[in-house]
């Protein structure tokens, strides 16, 4: 039986992949799908707790946060080829602009 | 108190300015003429002024009191007795003369006459006020419009003569309205008033009237000017232009004579006595330095200058001895200065107009180019000298004839003096008009009706009161007397 | 008669004012103005003089100045003496403009002389008629102006510039001297009337009192040409002819004698004064009687011999003589004024001034030769001629008054005159032209018949004051001296009359018959004397060297000690206080400013280092945040 602790650390696995993905890739677009995988383990907690406590709104959440998430990336995904026309890179430390 | 006609006077000038300010500023021919007009009606009201006075009474006459300030007890107060009357008559024409001499004044001539009037206002606020606080303030509102009119009209260093002239009676009235202060607050009411201070001047302690004389000497000594505070004279005569070069003379240095007569005699009489002697002295230092260096001149203006310095050691030596004669002699010696230095003054602009050089070295024989002029000139040149017949050898001889029995050995000397100023006077005759004729001022033109017009006026009366020198007397007389018998000189 | 005698000055300013101011327009009539105001003058002079004989004096007075409180009055004082000098001065200053029509009448400033001329007249003629001090002082100074412009009056030559220059200087060192005198009287007596000099006289300060008497001496030293003032009157003579010969001759130079004359109550109370006047003249005329002796320039020849006569009358005055020196003064006047003109008019006829070229011109200027000679004889004092009787009672006087050195000198001195007149004369007059193209010609009317009035004059003045008219002068004009006893008169007139004998058989013997009187040995010897005597006893260079040089330099350093130092030390105050300012400036700059930079420095420095951790790496700002995430969680977790 696949029990809530399972799930838990499954999602808190992805988190970590997400997280390491966010703080390492150089790829924007890495970052980008990193910053997904971090969305997607707090998805996989909302659904989780959700059927552990038979409240649907926590799906009724993930729904939503999938939504915006697909927003945001396309938001970040303008952004980067915006950068990418004046930089000519995707790499994350090749752009410093707010540098001191 | 009928008829403010003091307050007309002073204010005439004003009047003057609003009018010249409200004329386009290129159309100068009218400019000149409203000035003319403004110190032409001052010099009526002065003429008026003088048949009006009684001759008679040495009081104070045409008073005119109002409270301006009564939180100080300042008040507006003017009036006029023979010390001051004869002081106003040598302002209104000397104004009304140099203005016309101002006509041929380069560039900014609104400007110009502006200032022009301002200075006549303040010169003449300054012999009519009988308030130290308005004294003072007329004495500083002669302050900047000179400035002005040496530093914008003046010739090649007048920035610096004009600072000069500025800073150093700046630094002088400063000590003066120290002195006014602390006889505002040692006067019991407090009063800034003149008169009033002259009744009370008993009671002053003799250490603080030595004080508050020697700060007000400062203020004095610097505009008379007294020997060492004179080298701002040269530089300023120098630097101005004619017409203000004879005010400066004619005027500005009796404020500081004036000064002496009229503020720090009748109010400080101790002091006054206790420092006769020094101030002989400097008189007498005054009378022989001055034509020593006058005698080391080549510029022409500045030997003018330097005889200033020492015609005003007669009025020092006059007002050192105290008696009525002396100080008789000091006040007219002013008079006489007035006319005849501001005669002179204009001889050289005549002559530097034509020539654009003052180098005495460079004239000659100029006697029988231009008789007129050369007439003139050895008029004011002997009236300068001291010779009888002219109004300047009276007053010298009052002051020398009033000290000598004060002081024998300083009168002494200071008649020996006269050698020289007669060695320094004919030298200059000598170098312009006599000798063979200098080729370069062949084709030199004679002396023209404008220019004549402003230096007859002057020559009539040097004539007038040489030949009939009892006439001034009777007009200063009973003041002086007044004042005498306030001071009780020392030999009473 | 008319009694108008304060109208006497009067006439000449008005002929001043119209020549000064409408001298163009007059031209040659200037002299006409000129010569009726003096002639007018003369005529009052002369009724002023009868009427004063009848016993009527006229008096007017005005007030003129307040002095002392007291008005002084300036008023005419009509006595003895200057009846004497008014119409000594107006008869012989009408001559001399007459003469002086034809000296000048080719000069292009015609008109300027004549109102000189009437000016000096006005000047002269008030001096005389002078009441008080003051007024004396003003005409004292007045005429000595007028000797300034006429002595410069050709002033585009340099020597007359500065002749003028220097006389009218000189005489006002001796005026200093006047001044204070005069401010003495005042002070002893506040009185400056001369009628009340007698009361000043009885002055108990026997010491201000003679002071006082030799300061007013001082004016007379300088306007009489005595020693050691007496440089500017050879100068003066680069002045034209007439003027020479009426200021510079018969009346302003005058004026000192007349001075001490009309003070003589205050000179008689104190006798110190008087032997000081009577050394001074008698020095003065006896070294300008030498000097007088090898001068070669014809004015200058009369001028020193003007100096000699003055100190002649000053030392008579000195001696006692008060008739005798104004006797003489007025014989002198005439004589030498005729004397000074017949120079002119020789000087017109030959142009030169140097006797070496004249010679031999007798035959061609009769009038001018015969008229100076009678001159010469009357200077020379051969009887009977004005000369001989004026000097004879100056001898007497001097004799008299016991003063044997004086008496002495002033025998000397009256050889001296007749040798250098006669030596004048005859190398003028006789002999043959030392100079080829002299082509002298006789003056006209207008000058000759001057001479001859004057030379009538010149021979019969002196009978005035002769015995043969009971001494008329010496009774009207007199200090109450009485008769000189105890002189031999006659003894003394005896030797008067052979001093100008012998004075002109020297230049006789010596000019006319070339006899060589001193051996050659002699002549040698004595070079150094001829010497001296030629540079005029060195006075000139002395005086440039002691006394005008320094005031020259004197001059020089107040100049620069006042450009330096004095107006030095206002300009360093200036730069001091630009220095100051400099200093505080600075000061503001780096110390009061600093502190408020220093603060925001401090601000910039920390913000420097903080602004680190801006790098501008998204990653960087994630890691920082869960950071701060981790350690806020791990605080939480363990509280």
């Amino acid at each position: 039986m696949i029990s809530i602790t399972h799930v838990m650390l499954f999602s808190a696995l992805i988190f970590a992949i997400g997280l390491y993905g966010a703080l390492t890739r150089r790829n924007a677009i890495g970052i980008l799908m990193s910053i997904e995988l971090i969305l997607n383990a707090a998805n996989i907690n909302l659904v989780a707790m959700a059927r552990l406590w038979g409240d649907k709104s926590g799906i009724l959440f993930a729904v939503f946060v999938i939504g915006t998430a697909a927003a945001a990336t396309i938001v970040g995904l303008a952004i980067l080829i915006a950068v990418y026309r004046n930089a000519k890179t995707v790499y994350a430390d090749r752009i410093n602009l707010l540098r001191w | 108190m009928n008829f403010p006609i003091l307050s007309l006077i002073a204010f005439t000038p004003i009047a003057g300015i609003l009018a010249v300010l409200a004329v386009p500023k290129k159309n100068e021919k009218l400019i000149r003429v409203i000035a003319t007009a403004a110190t032409g009606i001052a010099l009526l009201l002065g003429i008026g002024l003088m048949l009006a006075y009684n001759y008679r009474d040495g009081a104070m006459q045409f008073v005119e009191k109002y409270t301006w300030i009564k939180t100080f007890n300042i008040s507006y107060h003017l009036g006029v007795d023979g010390l001051s009357l004869s002081m106003v008559f040598l302002t209104v024409l000397l104004c009304f003369l140099a203005c016309i001499a101002s006509y041929r004044i380069e560039g900014r001539q609104k400007e110009y006459f502006v200032l022009y009037l301002l200075l006549e206002t303040g010169m003449l606020g300054t012999f009519l006020a009988l308030d130290l606080f308005l004294f003072y303030v007329f004495w500083e509102v002669v302050l900047v419009p000179m400035y002005f009119l040496i530093g914008i009209w003046g010739g090649p260093r007048k920035e610096y003569a004009a600072i000069k002239f500025f800073l150093y009676t700046l630094a002088g009235s400063v000590f003066m309205l120290l002195g006014f202060i602390a006889l505002y607050f040692t006067s019991n009411p407090h009063t800034f008033d003149i008169l009033e201070l002259q009744k009370g001047s008993g009671g002053f302690a003799i250490g603080f009237q030595q004080i508050v004389f020697m700060a007000l000497f400062l203020g004095f000594a610097i505009k008379v000017p007294i020997f060492p505070f004179h080298t701002w004279l040269p530089d300023a005569h120098v630097e101005a232009p004619t017409p203000i070069s004879v005010l400066l003379a004619g005027v500005l240095l009796k404020m500081g004579g004036y000064g002496f007569f009229r503020i720090s005699y009748p109010i400080l009489p101790e002091a006054a006595k206790w420092f006769a002697l020094p101030l002989a002295i400097l008189g007498v230092v005054n009378i022989i330095y001055g034509a020593f260096v006058a005698m080391a001149q080549i510029d022409f203006k500045k030997l003018v200058a330097y005889s200033s310095v020492s015609h005003m050691g007669f009025v020092l030596l006059g007002l050192a001895s105290m008696t009525a004669t002396g100080m008789n002699g000091a006040l007219f010696q002013m008079f006489n200065h007035g006319t005849i230095t501001g005669g002179m003054f204009l001889l050289v602009g005549v002559l530097y107009d034509r020539t654009h050089t003052r180098d005495l070295k460079s004239f000659g024989g100029l006697g029988a180019q231009i008789p007129v002029y050369a007439g003139l000139l050895t008029v004011f040149t002997m009236g300068s000298l001291g010779l009888p017949g002219l109004s300047g050898f009276v007053s010298e001889f009052l002051s020398l004839l009033g000290t000598f029995p004060v002081f024998q050995v300083i009168t002494i000397i200071a008649v020996s003096g006269i050698v020289v100023t007669a060695a320094y006077h004919l030298m200059l005759l000598q170098r312009v008009l006599l000798g063979p004729l200098n080729v370069r001022w062949k084709d030199i033109t004679e002396i023209n009706r404008r220019e004549l017009v402003t230096l007859v006026p002057l020559m009539a009366i040097t004539l007038f009161l040489g030949l009939y020198p009892i006439s001034m007397l009777y007009l200063q007389g009973p003041s002086v007397a007044m004042l005498v018998e306030k001071v009780k000189g020392l030999l009473v | 008669m008319m009694n108008y005698p304060y109208l006497i000055p009067l006439f000449p300013l008005m002929a001043f004012a119209a020549n000064i101011l409408f001298g163009k327009k007059l031209g040659k009539k200037s002299a006409l103005v000129s010569i009726a105001a003096s002639t007018a003058s003369a005529a009052l002079s002369i009724s002023a003089f009868v009427n004063f004989l009848r016993g009527s004096v006229a008096s007017v007075s005005f007030a003129w100045l307040n002095v002392n409180g007291a008005p002084v009055m300036f008023g005419i004082l009509v006595d003895q003496l200057s009846l004497m000098m008014l119409l000594v001065v107006s008869v012989i200053g009408t001559l001399i403009q007459v003469y002086s029509t034809g000296y000048m009448s080719d000069d292009k400033r015609f008109s300027r002389f004549f109102a000189y001329m009437s000016l000096f007249m006005f000047s002269m003629l008030s001096l005389v008629l002078s009441n008080n001090f003051m007024m004396i002082y003003i005409f004292w100074e007045l005429v000595g102006v007028c000797s300034y412009f006429l002595i410069s009056f050709w002033f585009e030559k340099d020597s007359a510039a500065n002749a003028g220059k220097k006389a009218f200087i000189t005489t006002r060192i001796g005026d200093v001297g006047l001044f204070i005198g005069l401010a003495m009287i005042f002070w002893l007596s506040g009185s400056p009337y001369f009628s009340d000099l007698p009361a000043i006289a009885q002055n108990p300060d026997r010491v201000l009192l003679t002071a006082a008497a030799i300061l007013i001496f001082c004016g007379a030293v300088g306007k009489s040409a005595q020693f050691p003032l007496h440089v500017w009157l050879p100068d003066a003579m680069e002045g034209p002819t007439p003027v020479s010969a009426l200021i510079h001759a018969a009346t302003m130079v005058a004026a000192g004698v007349y001075l001490v004359a009309r003070c003589y109550p205050l000179f008689a109370a104190c006798p110190a004064a008087l032997v000081v006047v009577a050394y001074i003249g008698i020095v003065t005329a006896f070294m300008a009687g030498t000097i007088a002796l090898v001068v070669n320039d014809i004015k200058r020849i009369l001028a020193y011999s003007t100096i000699s006569q003055l100190g002649y009358m000053i030392a008579a005055l000195g001696c006692g003589g008060y008739t005798a020196g104004t006797f003489h003064l007025m014989t002198h006047a005439f004589f030498k004024a005729l004397l000074f003109l017949g120079a002119g008019s020789v000087i017109h006829g030959v142009h030169t001034q140097d006797i070496r070229q004249m010679g031999g011109i007798f035959s061609k200027m009769k009038i001018t030769a015969a008229t100076f000679i009678i001159a010469s004889l009357a200077i020379a004092g051969v009887p009977p001629l004005a000369g001989f009787w004026s000097k004879d009672e100056i001898l007497v006087s001097m004799f008299a008054s016991g003063n044997y050195v004086i008496f002495g000198l002033a025998y000397l001195t009256s050889i001296f005159t007749a040798f250098y007149m006669f030596r004048l004369c005859f190398i003028v007059f006789f002999g043959r032209p030392r100079k080829a193209d002299l082509h002298a010609h006789e003056s006209p009317a207008v000058m000759t018949v001057p001479l001859m009035v004057l030379a009538f004059f010149s021979i019969f003045i002196g009978l005035v004051g002769s015995p043969l008219m009971h001494n008329w002068f010496g009774h009207f004009v007199t200090f109450g001296e009485g008769h000189h006893g105890g002189a031999p008169a006659g003894l003394i007139m005896g030797a008067s009359v052979a001093a100008g004998v012998i004075g002109i058989a020297i230049a006789f013997a010596l000019y006319i018959l070339k006899w060589q009187l001193v051996p050659q040995a002699v002549r040698i010897r004595f070079t150094w004397l001829h010497t001296l005597l030629i540079n005029k006893y060195y006075m000139d260079e002395i005086y440039l060297s002691a006394i005008i040089r320094p005031i020259a330099l004197l001059s020089k350093y107040s100049f620069r000690f006042d450009k330096n130092l004095i107006d030095g030390v206002v300009n360093w105050t200036g730069l001091f206080s630009l220095f100051l300012s400099e200093v505080k400036n600075s000061f503001d700059k780096h110390v009061v400013d600093g502190l408020v930079n220093g603060a925001a420095k401090l601000v910039d420095l920390c913000s420097g280092h903080a602004r680190r951790l801006q790098t501008g790496l998204i990653q960087n700002y994630m890691l920082f945040i869960i950071a701060g995430l981790v350690i806020i969680l791990f605080v939480n977790l363990i509280r």
